[in-house]
């Protein structure tokens, strides 16, 4: 009998000593190859201490682990990170007492962290009104255009377009030459939320979100209506083709070189790069020459790492210190190269441009040069509520500009309309 | 007559609770808690909740998303319902008739039967693909500007045609049995009387098919407004231009990917009148029609 005690006591201790080491969860978005990047990150952070453990689960695509972090923290099971994408910042940030911030969490765990590190775009767009971060902005991305070199060889043109007004004028020497114009995946993200960063235009009320909970659109403007219904006239022409609202079925035109141009996420070009059978660049997201002189920077997507609360100190440390070593310039220098996502520290972009990575890969360097124009008035990002939804509304509205069912005026003051509903209710629900 | 009887009072009880407790925790407890976060806006962590009355229910029926979603459910039902069940019910009868090969046959036709809403849709995505779609290519080669991408009409046809080939092998699974289980000799005394075969099928065959007809009606209907869930999901997930959303799909849209559980819950309860009218009504009228 007494053997047997002391077998269980024995057992009991040896448990405790195992986990002497912290786990910590992390759940993610990221598929595919991105995956495989998550978890060599994460078990290198594991190799290189043995006191906390990080195990990152794959959840599936961006809403659906935005569902389960809600239904985990409903049910007390919440982990320990979560990412978040942008669309859904406001909902977790609106949350009271959901979030830890990450610049608490740094200062009360000793990581040393200045705001001023992070790059100008990424370092507004998860952070509070007074410029605090909440969320640790981790993979991230923004729209550019993608042209294909030997279609605009065949049609004459040198250069690819940087106006809209360029992008009309060589439009008909492409469709000669055999190709529609352009293609554009998440039309909601790359022809509505970043036209309006890059035309330094107010999105919504209340500073865009990030002063209180704004209750007003301003998507109907006169630069998107002429934008909107240039899209459709184009479309009639031949300039332009939507091939539906799937981010792939868009590529896979500019893939199958049906089309000429496509706007997409600088976090494509690994992609492209090992797919496509032609030569390719990648430029700048275009602007109307009539509304601004100079594009202005364009909006920061992707998602960014939350922390979620009533974790015990012991995990906060080491959730402290992974996210410290996840946004060191190795580690950042080593996402971008691996996946396409912009480096979003200033030492992790001078550390690829000492390397020579963009002697190398030119076209990897638009994306983030794109991001780090100078910050202007209304190019700092957004913070809206029931933001998934207003972009369902934007869809529905942009395919009626597209079928000619409604001008690009009256859809788009249909989508401030129905979007102001929702975020009424959303500020009614989480004030 | 002997009467048999438990000897304690408390057995019966014992048997049914299995299943009262499946009803309560799958059914009722869920029904019940759609119904209580109707009435309330709570965020999506569920930090603060607060009591609205009907602002859910208003915000749901005043919103013109929500009549085309009405519509599009009403219509897209009572279309794969009437598809399935007459293409279903002419190829049991058909195949009741057949000589040689029988059973290869009736295996034939109850494969689909196998296949899940979601395979279903992801064979759709192909077949109707603009890259590679057989069927894509099939339409416009006959003139018809076909392109679920864009077009909600062609969305919708793809849908209805989808989810009908889905639904036809239930439906010819229960026809048949339904055939199979006329007696024989009423068959032989119509072939006597009447030459026309089709006079024969809409006074014999049809009338005595009723029953297994209305059961199969409810479940097709319930079957086109609730099981279509997977195959929307893996086909148009509600585009274009939102008109292929069906109510359930919407309670999905707003509920998991919008985290607006008041406004979904709100929809879900009058979903549930709707289901709860139509079957009321089909029980009430049609029932009475019918006879075993």
């Amino acid at each position: 009998m007494r053997s047997k005690i002391l077998f269980f006591v024995a057992f009991f201790m040896a448990t405790v000593n195992l986990s002497a080491t912290t786990n910590i969860t992390w759940w993610h978005a990221m598929g595919g190859r991105l995956g495989e990047v998550v978890n060599e990150m994460a078990n290198n952070f594991n190799a290189s201490q043995s006191e906390y453990k990080v195990i990152p689960v794959y959840k599936g695509g961006y809403e659906d682990t935005m569902t389960a972090g809600i239904a985990a923290f409903r049910a007390h099971k919440a982990p320990d990170i979560i990412q978040i994408f942008d669309a859904g910042a406001a909902t977790i940030i609106g949350a009271k007492g959901v979030v830890y911030p990450v610049a608490k969490l740094f200062d009360k765990y000793g990581v040393k962290f200045n705001p001023n590190d992070y790059i100008s775009g990424v370092r507004n767009f998860y952070a509070d009104s007074s410029g605090r971060m909440i969320g640790s902005p981790f993979n991230s991305s923004t729209p550019v255009m993608y042209y294909n070199k030997d279609a605009f060889k065949k049609a004459g043109i040198k250069n690819p377009p940087k106006t809209w007004e360029d992008f009309e004028a060589m439009a008909p020497a492409l469709k000669k030459a055999g190709y529609i114009g352009l293609a554009q995946s998440l039309s909601t993200w790359t022809s509505a939320e970043n036209f309006m960063s890059r035309h330094n235009l107010q999105m919504a009320d209340k500073d865009n979100g990030f002063a209180g909970f704004a209750t007003k659109l301003y998507y109907e403007n006169p630069a998107m209506d002429y934008h909107w219904d240039k899209l459709r006239a184009w479309t009639l022409k031949g300039y332009f083709k939507y091939f539906g609202r799937g981010w792939a079925d868009n590529q896979q035109a500019f893939y199958d070189q049906k089309v000429a141009m496509w706007l997409g996420s600088s976090g494509s070009f690994g992609g492209l790069k090992k797919g496509a059978k032609f030569n390719f660049g990648t430029t700048y997201l275009p602007f109307w020459k009539k509304f601004i002189k100079k594009g202005a920077q364009t909006f920061i997507g992707g998602a960014a790492l939350f922390v979620f609360s009533g974790k015990s100190d012991k995990e906060y440390k080491g959730i402290a210190k992974f996210l410290q070593y996840l946004t060191s310039p190795k580690n950042q220098y080593f996402w971008h190269k691996s996946t396409g996502y912009v480096p979003i520290t200033k030492a992790a972009y001078k550390l690829a441009k000492e390397d020579g990575y963009y002697k190398r890969v030119p076209d990897a360097e638009i994306g983030i040069k794109q991001l780090s124009l100078p910050t202007q008035k209304w190019t700092k990002g957004y913070r809206l509520g029931n933001y998934v939804q207003i972009r369902e509304v934007m869809t529905v509205e942009f395919e009626n500009i597209l079928n000619g069912k409604k001008t690009a005026k009256q859809a788009l003051s249909d989508v401030d309309k129905k979007g102001d509903k929702l975020l009424k209710r959303f500020a009614q629900t989480y004030r | 007559m002997k009467k048999v009887q438990f000897k304690s009072k408390y057995i019966p009880y014992l048997f049914v609770f299995p299943q009262m407790a499946i009803i309560l925790i799958f059914f009722i407890w869920p029904s019940a808690m759609a119904f209580y976060y109707s009435f309330v806006l709570e965020d999506a962590f569920g930090i603060s909740s607060r009591f609205v009355w009907f602002q859910n229910y208003q915000d749901t029926i005043f919103n013109n998303d929500y009549y085309s979603s009405i519509i599009f459910t009403f219509v897209f039902s009572a279309l794969v319902t009437l598809f399935s069940l007459s293409v279903g019910l002419l190829l049991a009868y058909k195949t009741n008739n057949i000589i040689k090969a029988k059973g290869l046959y009736r295996t034939l036709l109850m494969w689909p039967y196998a296949i899940a809403p979601a395979i279903a849709g992801l064979m759709a995505t192909f077949f109707f693909s603009e890259s590679h779609g057989a069927l894509y290519d099939f339409l416009n080669s006959l003139g018809w500007k076909f392109d679920p991408k864009s077009d909600p009409f062609d969305a919708q046809v793809m849908l209805v045609f989808v989810a009908s080939w889905k639904q036809i092998s239930v439906d010819f699974i229960f026809f048949l049995s339904g055939l199979q289980g006329i007696p024989k000799s009423i068959m032989e005394a119509s072939l006597i009387d009447c030459k026309s075969a089709v006079k024969r099928f809409w006074t014999i065959v049809f009338p005595l098919l009723a029953p297994t007809t209305f059961f199969l009606l409810i479940t097709n209907i319930t079957y086109s407004f609730f099981d279509t869930f997977g195959l929307i999901d893996t086909t148009t997930r509600g585009t274009p231009m939102g008109e292929t959303r069906t109510l359930a799909y919407k309670i999905y849209q707003d509920g998991f990917l919008g985290a607006d559980i008041g406004g979904s819950s709100a929809q879900s309860v009058i979903l549930l009148l709707f289901v709860l009218i139509i079957t009321i009504f089909q029980f009430k009228y049609l029932e009475k029609r019918i006879h075993y």
